[in-house]
C-alpha cells in the first residue's frame, strides 16, 4: 500500500540497465504482503525481467483483480500504470486495453482463485483469443485475504491449515491454457528465481498469450503439513523439464549453455529461448506432447515446471482483427469520422 | 348486412399483417411500408414478433397516417390475415367497418367471419400452386403476391413497388423479374375479380419530404462511429444485437484504411456482459472510446463494473436497448423498464447519466454526444433506447454532422503538461467542477503514472480507508453529478395555446404517441403544457415545469412509475404533485390509451370541482 514511501535514494553503485535505469527504477511501493510470501518473491522477478530487458517501465500496464496476488502491481513498476479492477475479471479489462493501444506491454497479474474460481471464464477467453500479453497466475491454492478457504487449484485430499480435507478436484491451469490455445505455457515456483526470470522476459517478448503459472506457497495459510502448495512440498515434487536462458532479438548476447542438452527457440520478433534441457526428449514446440508430459507426472504427483509449450510464431488478437497500426487510442476525427457529405449519402440511401 | 359501414378514408389508416414467423413475409410486408413511403405517404410500420424463429405467429403493423402520426394507434382497420393459428384473435382486433384480407384456396364456413367488416378472399395458394412448382418459391411469392392484391384494392401507384423491387434486387437481375410477375400475378386476379378499390385508399403525397427511414439500432450505431467510437464489446442479447450488427457493417464500409484494408476499429463478441463491459472499460482507460450494447439482463450482470467505472472514473457508453422485464420477461416486447437500474446501478452510493432518444435521428446524435460527455465527465453515460424505436424503421428527420465538430476528449494531460511542471492528481478537483484530470498509459516516463482501483483512495490516487478523504471523495462526485446537470440535453417543452394549470412529462419513444394524443386531449377541452426529458440528471426546469403547475402526468412505458420515482426523489418533489400514466403490456404506448388515461383524469376534475364547493 502506498501509505509507506519508499526512499528514492540509492547508492551511486548501482547496476544500469541500457536506459541508464538501476532496479530501484522498477520498483514499486513497500510491499503490504505478510513477511516471506511467495508473491514478493514474484514481484522481485517481474522487477529483474523488466530491468534486464531494458523495458521503459511507463510502456507496461499492469492489470490485476482482486485478491492477495492482485495487490502486488502497487509493489512493482511504480512509473507504470496499474489497473486493479474486480474479481476475476482482470482478463477482460486487460482484452479492452489491449484493443485501445497495441504498443504497450501488457501484464496481468492473478491469482488462483481470481483466476480458477471466479474468474475461470474470462481467464480462458483471453487465452482462446490470443491476447498479447503475460499472464501471470501467483497460485498458492487458497484465499487468503478471507483467511484460508481452499481455492478452485487447491488439491483433492489436500488439508486446509484448519484441519479441513478438499474433497473436490483441482483445476490446473497449465493443463487449461495448454487445451484453450495459449501460445506460451509455462510453470514456475516463486522460491525458484533462476527459472522465474527468464521465463518472464521470454513471456514479455512473446507476441501472443503468454501464460505462466507460479506455485507461490501461502506463509499465513498454505504452508503446513498436508498442504500440497507448500515450500517444502513443492520443493520435493518439482519436476523441472527444462532451464531457460533468454536472449533478445535485439542484443543477440549469446550465453554460456551447457552443450548436449541445449535447444534455441527463435520467437516470431527475432528473440531466441535458450532451453536447458532436463529432461532429454522434451519438446516445448508440441502442444500435445505438452499435455501429455504434464498428465503424465501429474498422475505421480510430480509438478512439472520450466516452459512446457511455445509456438514461435503466434497469433494474436489484433492480428486476427486486421487492426491499423496505429493504436486506436490515438486516431482522431480526421481518421474516424467520415463526415457530413458521407452522411449524406447514407441519408440519400435512406429514403 | 354489416353492423358499420366500411370505413373509408385515404391515407390514414392501419393495415396489419399477420404471418408464421420465418415464411418469408417480413420481406414483403416492408416492400409494402416503403412503396406507401415512396408515394410520398407517412408511415410508421412495427414488427411483433415472437422469440423464436420459425414457426411462431408475428404481426407486422403499417401505420399509415398523412398527418404524420408516427406512433402505433392501436387497432385494424385492414387485416391481412395470412396465418391460421391467429385466425380468432386478428378477427377480433378488425376495427368495426374494417377489411380482412385472407387467402380463400380454402373455404370457410360464414361463421368465422364477423358480420361488421368487410371481407376479401383471394386464392392466393392456389393460384401460386398453378404457377409455381418449387415449394420455396409457392410460399416467398405468395407475399410477394398479397402484395399485388393490396395494390389493387388500395388504389396505389404499382410502380412506386415496381420500383423498389427493382432496387432491392439489382444486382441479382433474375428475381426482379419473377418478383414482378408475383406482384402483377396477385394485382391483376384481384382487378379482375374484385370490388377495387375499396373504402381505404391510397394517394400520392408530398407529406415525407427530406425525411428518412431507419431503425434507431442502426443509427445509434451510426452516431457511434462519428462519434469516434473504435472499440465495441458485446454479448447477443435481443433487441440490442443489431446495434453491433449494424456498427459492424458500418465500420467495414465506412472504418477500413483504403490503403492498407486495416480496420480502424475492433469489434469483440464477448462472452458474456461481464466481460463486455470489462472490456469498454479497459479499452476508456486506455484512451480509446468505447461501448457495449446490451438490453435489461445484460444491466443485470453489469452492475459491479459499473460501480467500478463511476468510483474510478472511467468513461463507458451503454446502449441499452430496453425490453419487457423482470428476469426474462417478454424479450421481444417493448418497454422503459430499466431507468432505475441503469441510474442507480451497483452496490454503493452510484448514480449515473442516462440519455433518452425519442426516435432514430435523436438517437444517432445522442450516441455521438454520449462519447463526449463520457470522455467530459468520466463516467458511464447509458444511452436509453428501447425495442420500439431500436428494431422498427420508422420516419425521421436526415442525420446530420458539423464538420468543424471536434470531440470533446475531457480533461487529459499530456507528457506535454506534466512537463510543464502541472500538479497531477488523479482525483484533485482543480476546476472545481468535479471533475479532475486524468493520464492514459504510457504518457510519461517518470511523470502521471496512478494506479486505478475500485478502492477508496485520496486525491492522488493512494490507497486509503480513512473517512475523510473518502468523504471527499465521495463529495467530489456528487458535485461532478451536478456539472452533468448542464452538459447533458435539456428537457424541451411545448406549451398548450391557452395558459393550463396542467402539464405532462414524457421520454423516448412514448414521443409520437404524446404528441399525437395531445390534439385529441385537445379535442376533449383539455389543454397540457408538455416537458420531453431527455436526460438524467434533471436540468433544473424538470422542477420548475413541476413547480409551475397544479399536477404533473407523467406517461412512462412501465409498471412502477421509475421516472417518476427518479423526479420525485431527486428534484425533492411532492409525489401528489405527480399523477402516473403507466403503460406496460410490451406493446408500444399509443396516443388512444394516452388520450384516455389523462383525459378521463381531467375529465373527472371538471365534474367536481370539490375545492370550490369546499370554499
Amino acid at each position: 500500500m502506498t501509505y509507506i514511501t519508499k526512499p528514492k535514494f540509492h547508492h551511486p553503485a548501482l547496476p544500469k540497465n541500457a536506459l541508464g535505469y538501476t532496479h530501484r527504477d522498477y520498483e514499486g511501493s513497500v510491499s503490504t504482503l505478510c513477511a516471506g510470501c511467495g508473491h514478493d518473491s514474484i514481484s522481485g522477478a517481474i522487477i529483474e525481467a523488466c530491468f534486464e530487458l531494458d523495458i521503459e517501465p511507463h510502456r507496461v500496464a499492469k492489470l490485476s483483480g482482486i485478491g492477495c496476488s492482485s495487490k502486488t502491481p502497487t509493489y512493482f513498476l511504480g512509473s507504470s500504470h496499474g489497473f486493479n479492477s474486480v474479481h476475476g475479471r482482470m482478463p477482460s479489462v486487460l482484452t479492452g486495453a489491449n484493443l485501445a493501444n497495441r504498443d504497450l506491454i501488457y501484464l496481468g497479474v492473478s491469482g488462483d482463485g481470481d483466476s480458477a474460481s471466479i474468474g475461470l471464464g474470462q481467464f480462458a477467453h483471453a487465452l482462446r483469443r490470443g491476447v498479447n500479453m503475460v499472464y501471470i497466475v501467483e497460485n498458492n491454492g487458497v484465499y487468503g485475504l478471507t483467511k484460508g478457504q481452499f481455492s478452485a487449484t487447491a488439491d483433492r485430499g489436500s488439508k486446509s491449515k484448519r484441519g479441513v480435507t478438499n474433497t473436490d478436484n483441482s483445476i490446473d491451469l497449465v493443463a487449461l491454457a495448454l487445451l484453450l490455445g495459449a501460445t506460451f505455457v509455462a510453470r514456475s515456483f516463486s522460491g525458484d528465481k533462476e527459472q522465474m526470470v527468464p521465463l518472464i522476459k521470454a513471456a514479455i517478448e512473446h507476441e501472443g498469450a503468454a501464460f505462466i503459472d507460479i506455485i507461490s506457497p501461502c506463509v499465513a495459510f498454505n504452508n503446513h503439513l498436508g498442504s500440497t502448495k507448500s515450500f517444502d512440498y513443492v520443493r520435493e515434487h518439482n519436476e523441472a523439464v527444462n532451464r531457460l536462458d533468454f536472449i533478445t532479438g535485439r542484443a543477440p548476447i549469446t550465453v554460456a549453455y551447457e552443450a548436449g542438452a541445449v535447444e534455441v527457440v527463435e520467437q516470431h520478433d527475432g528473440s531466441k529461448l535458450v532451453l536447458k534441457k532436463v529432461a532429454a526428449d522434451y519438446d516445448p514446440n508440441d502442444r500435445l506432447g505438452a499435455m501429455n508430459f504434464l498428465q503424465r507426472h501429474a498422475a505421480i504427483g510430480q509438478i512439472v515446471t520450466g516452459l512446457l509449450y511455445v509456438d514461435p510464431e503466434p497469433e494474436d488478437l489484433h492480428r486476427n482483427f486486421n487492426t491499423v497500426g496505429t493504436p486506436l487510442n490515438s486516431l482522431a476525427e480526421a481518421e474516424l469520422c467520415p463526415g457530413s457529405a458521407m452522411l449524406e449519402k447514407i441519408n440519400a440511401s435512406l429514403r | 348486412m354489416p353492423s358499420s359501414s366500411p370505413i373509408s378514408s385515404v391515407n390514414d389508416f392501419v393495415v396489419r399483417f399477420a404471418n408464421v414467423n420465418g415464411s418469408g413475409s417480413a420481406s414483403a410486408n416492408e416492400l409494402f411500408a416503403r412503396s406507401v413511403l415512396r408515394m410520398g405517404i407517412p408511415v410508421a410500420p412495427r414488427n411483433i414478433f415472437p422469440s423464436n424463429i420459425q414457426g411462431l405467429p408475428t404481426w407486422y403493423e403499417v401505420r399509415i397516417s398523412e398527418a404524420g402520426h408516427l406512433g402505433a394507434r392501436g387497432g385494424t382497420d385492414l387485416m391481412v390475415a395470412m396465418n391460421p393459428q391467429t385466425w380468432d384473435k386478428d378477427m377480433a382486433g378488425i376495427e368495426p367497418g374494417g377489411y380482412l384480407l385472407y387467402d380463400s384456396t380454402k373455404p370457410m364456413p360464414k361463421s368465422r367471419f364477423r358480420e361488421d367488416i368487410t371481407v376479401i378472399g383471394v386464392p392466393l395458394t392456389a393460384i401460386c400452386n398453378r404457377e409455381y412448382t418449387d415449394a420455396r418459391q409457392r410460399q416467398l411469392f405468395k407475399n410477394i403476391m398479397y402484395i399485388g392484391a393490396l395494390c389493387a384494392l388500395l388504389d396505389m401507384d404499382i410502380e412506386a413497388t415496381a420500383q423498389l423491387v427493382r432496387e432491392q434486387f439489382k444486382l441479382k437481375e433474375k428475381l426482379i423479374d419473377a418478383n414482378l410477375q408475383a406482384l402483377h400475378l396477385g394485382r391483376d386476379w384481384t382487378l379482375q375479380n374484385l370490388q377495387c378499390p375499396i373504402g381505404l385508399r391510397l394517394r400520392r403525397g408530398k407529406a415525407v419530404g427530406e425525411r428518412i427511414f431507419i431503425e434507431g439500432n442502426s443509427a445509434a450505431a451510426l452516431g457511434a462511429l462519428y462519434g469516434g467510437a473504435t472499440v465495441c464489446a458485446w454479448y447477443p442479447i435481443t433487441p440490442s444485437s443489431s446495434l453491433a450488427d449494424a456498427f459492424t457493417s458500418h465500420c467495414r464500409r465506412l472504418r477500413v484504411d483504403p490503403a492498407s484494408k486495416k480496420s480502424k476499429f475492433a469489434i469483440v463478441q464477448a462472452e458474456d456482459e461481464l466481460a463486455s463491459i470489462g472490456m469498454v472499460i479497459g479499452a476508456a482507460w486506455n484512451g480509446a472510446r468505447a461501448f457495449t450494447a446490451t438490453s435489461g439482463p445484460g444491466i443485470s450482470l453489469m452492475q459491479e463494473f459499473l460501480g467500478l467505472a463511476y468510483f474510478a472514473e472511467i468513461p463507458a457508453v451503454i446502449f441499452d436497448v430496453q425490453r419487457a422485464g423482470p428476469s426474462t420477461g417478454m424479450p421481444t416486447r417493448t418497454q422503459q423498464c430499466d431507468v432505475t437500474s441503469c441510474a442507480y446501478a451497483s452496490h454503493g452510493d452510484t448514480k449515473h447519466v442516462l440519455l433518452f432518444p425519442e426516435d432514430p435521428a435523436e438517437a444517432f446524435d445522442f450516441a455521438a454526444d454520449a462519447f463526449d460527455l463520457a470522455d467530459r465527465l468520466q463516467t458511464p453515460i447509458f444511452v436509453m433506447l428501447d425495442l420500439d424505436i431500436g428494431m422498427n424503421h420508422r420516419l425521421c428527420r436526415p442525420l446530420t454532422w458539423d464538420d468543424s465538430r471536434k470531440y470533446d476528449r475531457g480533461k487529459v494531460m499530456t507528457a506535454a503538461d506534466l512537463d510543464a511542471g502541472k500538479d497531477f492528481g488523479r482525483y484533485l478537483d482543480v476546476d472545481g467542477d468535479g471533475i479532475p484530470y486524468r493520464t492514459f498509459p504510457g504518457t510519461h516516463p517518470t511523470k502521471g503514472s496512478f494506479f486505478t482501483r475500485g478502492t477508496s483512495r485520496d486525491r492522488y490516487a493512494r490507497y486509503t480507508e480513512e473517512g475523510a478523504p473518502y468523504a471527499d471523495n465521495m463529495q467530489r462526485l456528487l458535485r461532478k453529478f451536478e456539472t452533468a446537470k448542464d452538459l447533458v440535453p435539456h428537457p424541451l417543452q411545448a406549451n398548450a395555446a391557452k395558459p393550463t394549470k396542467y402539464g405532462v412529462i414524457y421520454y423516448g419513444s412514448t414521443s409520437p404517441a404524446m404528441d399525437e394524443a395531445i390534439h385529441m386531449i385537445e379535442a376533449r377541452g383539455h389543454s397540457l403544457n408538455r416537458l420531453r426529458v431527455r436526460a438524467f440528471p434533471f436540468h433544473s426546469s424538470v422542477t420548475s415545469f413541476v413547480a409551475d403547475h397544479d399536477f404533473v402526468f407523467v406517461v412512462e412505458q412501465n409498471r412502477d412509475a421509475q421516472l417518476r420515482s427518479l423526479i420525485v426523489n431527486e428534484c425533492s418533489i411532492d409525489p401528489v404533485r405527480l399523477v402516473p400514466i403507466l403503460h406496460y403490456d410490451g406493446t408500444p404506448i399509443t396516443a388512444r390509451f394516452i388520450s384516455r388515461a389523462i383525459g378521463d383524469h381531467l375529465d373527472a376534475l371538471k365534474v367536481t370541482p370539490l375545492r370550490k364547493v369546499v370554499s
